[in-house]
């Protein structure tokens, strides 16, 4: 792999992936009035969120077990209505904790 | 008499900061830093300088995207390949820049839409949708840079050392994404019914095509157009939304 060629293939899937996100912002400028629509998208983040987070969550951590009981936690604590934030840390923490405790048995 | 003046504001729709995209992108950031510190070991072990691994990251902003690039590039692949993969790999941010055409400011400018739209991510557009106004290029900008910062920060740090984190610290972080999602969906699928039920119908779409056989070789990609398009397109046939609920 030259320079040259690294340059080009950065190029190009930088130049592909940036018109994607940008044509449509650009080019949608009214109010969709459309009522499928609207709730099409207004509905779409949740779908979009929920096929990100399974199944991979369960092998996103260093082993099956840590990964379940990381869902565990992050959903009662979302459930007792917790922030990002803290979700997202105190998750990590347990997982790093699980997983520790995995490698030393 | 302060608090009655606190009480006026806060009853005016809120615009959210720039500060207040800071605070929101923390969280996505710290995932980010983990998934793009795997990208970088992955790139230098493939033979890509940490100069261009950095560049990538920083010029892509996107996972999938960019770990099926350097596959492609080591393999020398065409360039019509590698637009091709790009394409069907991040097709689906076309559909969240088409909810967030929605969603931001109708005052924003063609330019600012322009620097928006560079941060289109997963993570940014669900955290963005899921403010409960319109959001400004403000928000925008603060809800975008530590995510960017992290990402290119990581597969730099990925990129020159193997063995700079604990690896279980490291893979830990990997899970911070995934919870963070769950943060967000559960309280509003608490409080709506239908966001429920159509969460639920995209899971099982997505277990469906991840553990059969035949579709589990479709890109993640696409499994995620798939299972957006569907259980949205149900739950618009099923639970059409009126005005009244729209800022749920």
């Amino acid at each position: 792999m030259s320079a040259r060629d690294l340059f080009v293939y950065c190029l190009i899937m930088a130049t592909v992936t940036y018109l994607i996100r940008v044509l449509p912002l650009i080019l949608i400028n009214k109010k969709i009035e459309n009522k499928f629509i609207q709730s099409f998208l207004h509905y779409m983040p949740y779908a979009v969120l929920s096929a990100l987070v399974i199944p991979s969550i369960f092998i996103s951590t260093g082993s099956y077990l840590s990964g379940v009981l990381g869902f565990v936690v992050a959903f009662a604590m979302s459930m007792r209505g917790r922030g990002l934030f803290t979700v997202a840390v105190f998750t990590c923490l347990f997982v790093f904790i699980v997983d520790s405790i995995l490698c030393l048995i | 008499m302060q608090t009655n003046v606190d009480t006026i504001h806060s009853c005016k729709p809120q615009q959210y900061s720039f500060k207040n995209g800071i605070k929101d992108g923390m969280p996505i950031a710290l995932g980010y830093l983990s998934v793009s510190f795997s990208f970088g070991i992955l790139a230098s072990s493939l033979g890509i300088p940490a100069f261009f691994s950095v560049l990538i990251s920083m010029t892509n902003l996107t996972s999938a995207g960019q770990f099926a690039g350097i596959g492609l590039m080591v393999a020398s692949a065409s360039f019509v390949e590698m637009v091709l993969t790009q394409f069907v790999i991040n097709i689906r941010y076309s559909l969240m820049s088409v909810s967030l055409s929605q969603k931001i400011d109708p005052s924003t400018t063609f330019l600012s839409k322009l620097a928006i739209a560079f941060f289109v991510t997963d993570e940014i557009f669900v955290v963005a949708s899921n403010k409960e106004n319109e959001i400004s290029k403000k928000y925008m900008y603060g809800l975008g840079v530590l995510p960017l910062f992290a990402w290119s920060f990581g597969t730099f740090l990925g990129a020159i050392s193997g063995d700079f984190l604990p690896a279980t610290l490291c893979v830990s972080l990997g899970i911070a994404l995934h919870a963070m999602f769950i943060a967000i969906v559960v309280p509003v699928a608490k409080k709506c019914k239908p966001v429920a039920i159509i969460s639920v119908i995209s899971v099982v779409i997505s277990c469906v095509l991840n553990f059969t056989p035949v579709t589990c070789n479709i890109s993640n990609g696409f499994v995620i157009i798939i299972c957006a398009v569907l259980s949205s397109a149900i739950g618009a046939l099923l639970f059409p939304i009126s005005e009244k609920e729209e800022s749920l």
